[in-house]
């Protein structure tokens, strides 16, 4: 009786921990069977490099070639901004903050990662847009908005990923150049953070793959015009959004195109994680 | 130039002779002064990062707290006081869904994972991949998932039931990581001491080891939570926004964050957005401080 229960839970637990296998599988079908007709229909190279997204149109088109530049603006933005704070900000604490302030701040990084997108969205819409519109004119929706803002979203992943790299180094590294006479900030910029540089990579990485799935944020702060944006004021409109705004009420294929978006928002956060992986083997080789 | 420093070895066990003086470092960066302007950076983007924080709280906050008015909690939703019960009531059950779903899934995977799955197994790895996948794939990419599977080709329609399950695939991979590293906390010891007495594996795995790794697997729960009560995106056009309370699981209904959405999309409600702001807000400070406080527990446990 005991060798049967043991069996069968051990069974169970197998099928549980299939599951996950099970749930990439469904996802990958289901949004490829949806999304890839779509995208044979209005022809790959017309979807993927259209300049116009026009479903009302008659004959309707469907260029998400915008969308895919709006995407990479807004992270491109966001990594700029977002990077540097957010390693200096894991440097401080890995190395310069004092123990007390460290048990403020930690939590406090914490809880910037657990604050709703809505949110982020909402402050964004109240505090960030009319702040971008009476400083540099403009809309105040647009590219540098919700680059500003998804900078600020990004921050705790890159903060909590760069600071366990950064702890990982080995600590004669530091005192090894402390000995040899450098300052506290040499020793550290010089041998700690190399050292923890594929890590700190790989938070890059995990926060670019955030910065392009963020959706509501976005949403409420980039404008979400169709067009190509021509400067970093004008509203943009990323891959997300698009599916968003538009599935509540498209059909046919219009419907089909939105979730071929969704397929292509797909692929490339699939490529960003596999470039997320690939990093952190080879970090944790060397 | 004779530099002395405190080093990073256990300077509290050793007499500290080589602690440097403030002048001493004062002097050092008047020969250095790149490493100051670097001091300076790095603080300097610290003090960013938690203004930043900061400043959204409280700004949230002081804006918010004013437009908590007693129509906005009133019973029933409608256009005029776009109550946030109903949304209220909607983000309990579809978080308690979703739970009741994924935790049994994800503790039972990463048990397989930790207990039974031999070492090097290739399967252990195409799990943990997928599992890896699974956290990185974006909220809206669930969103759609959902929409296709548990929606249309489920027929559930826009219901209670098909957002939690797409929120429970969704959570699956946190529940999993944590629970695992919980479980890998557990000494080798008390296995054995189980097993010496005379225990079998599920025994073992449910009297000795779970229990000893509830801490580490609540904190990943209520990390969970958390991300729960903040989706919007995948909940949209698998949930619903109906703002209504639920007659069944087969009803559309709105959580939270997406009344949030609405009110803030619609232009119409700024007000009622700030108050749904400021109660969104406190839940995830509370659901916060909950989860490090239960891995604080864990640590504690471990010594």
């Amino acid at each position: 009786m005991r060798k049967y229960k043991e069996k069968i839970m051990q069974v169970v637990f197998l099928c549980a921990a299939l599951v996950s296998i099970a749930a990439v599988l469904l996802i990958c079908l289901f949004l490829f069977v949806n999304g890839i007709p779509a995208m044979a229909k209005i022809g790959v190279f017309d979807f993927l490099l259209g300049t116009k997204w026009a479903p009302n149109n008659e004959p309707a088109s469907y260029g998400i070639w915008p969308m895919i530049l709006g995407s990479i603006y807004i992270t491109v933005g966001a990594v700029v901004l977002g990077v540097p704070i957010g390693i200096m900000t894991a440097i401080c604490l890995s190395r310069f903050c004092p123990r007390r302030l460290y048990k403020i701040i930690k939590p406090a990084i914490d809880l910037l990662a657990g604050i709703p997108s809505v949110v982020y969205g909402f402050f964004g819409m109240v505090v960030l847009v009319p702040f971008i519109r009476n400083t540099f004119g403009g809309s105040g929706y647009g590219i540098l908005t919700a680059s500003v803002l998804l900078a600020i979203m990004i921050l705790p992943t890159i903060v909590s990923v760069s600071e366990s790299a950064i702890n990982a180094v080995s600590d004669s590294y530091y005192e090894g150049a402390l000995a040899l006479g450098s300052t506290k900030e040499r020793s550290v910029f010089r041998t700690v953070v190399p050292a923890a540089k594929s890590g700190i990579l790989a938070g890059v990485v995990l926060g670019i793959g955030r910065a392009i799935g963020e959706t509501m944020a976005v949403i409420l702060v980039a404008g979400n015009s169709t067009v190509i944006p021509n400067s970093i004021l004008s509203g943009v409109r990323t891959l997300t959004t698009n599916i968003v705004l538009e599935m509540g009420y498209a059909t046919d294929l219009h419907r089909e195109a939105l979730i071929a978006t969704g397929v292509v928002l797909f692929v490339l956060i699939l490529i960003i994680n596999l470039l997320f992986a690939v990093i952190k083997n080879k970090g944790a080789k060397s | 130039m004779a530099v002395k420093e405190k080093t990073a070895v256990n300077a509290e066990n050793i007499q500290a002779i080589n602690t440097v003086t403030f002048k001493q470092k004062m002097l050092q960066y008047k020969n250095h002064p790149s490493s100051l302007v670097l001091l300076i950076l790095v603080i300097l983007c610290a003090v960013i990062t938690v203004g930043a924080l900061l400043f959204l709280i409280a700004y949230i906050l002081v804006q918010g707290i004013p437009n908590l008015t007693p129509e906005l909690f009133s019973l029933e939703y409608n256009s005029e006081n776009a109550s946030l019960m109903p949304a209220l009531l909607n983000t309990v059950l579809i978080t308690a869904i979703s739970l009741v779903i994924a935790v049994p899934l994800g503790i039972f995977a990463a048990i397989y994972l930790v207990e039974y799955a031999k070492r090097g197994n290739k399967l252990v790895s195409m799990v943990r991949m997928t599992a890896e996948t699974l956290s990185g794939i974006p909220s809206i990419v669930y969103g759609l998932f959902g929409m296709l599977f548990f929606v249309t080709t489920l027929g559930w329609g826009n219901s209670l039931i098909a957002g939690s399950c797409t929120l429970a695939i969704m959570i699956l991979p946190l529940i999993m990581r944590t629970t695992e590293e919980a479980l890998n906390t557990v000494p080798d010891s008390f296995r054995e001491g189980s097993f010496g007495l005379g225990a079998g594996k599920l025994r073992t795995v449910f009297r000795v080891i779970l229990p000893t790794a509830v801490p580490g697997i609540l904190s990943g729960v209520i990390l969970a939570i958390g991300r729960i009560v903040g989706e919007s995106a995948a909940l949209i056009y698998t949930a619903g926004t109906i703002a209504q309370y639920p007659k069944d699981i087969f009803s559309s209904t709105r959580t939270l964050s997406v009344h949030m959405y609405l009110c803030t999309n619609e232009g119409l409600h700024t007000s009622q957005a700030y108050g749904t702001a400021v109660v969104l807000l406190v839940l995830v400070v509370i659901i916060n401080a909950l989860s490090s406080f239960a891995a604080k527990k864990l640590t504690k446990k471990m010594g």
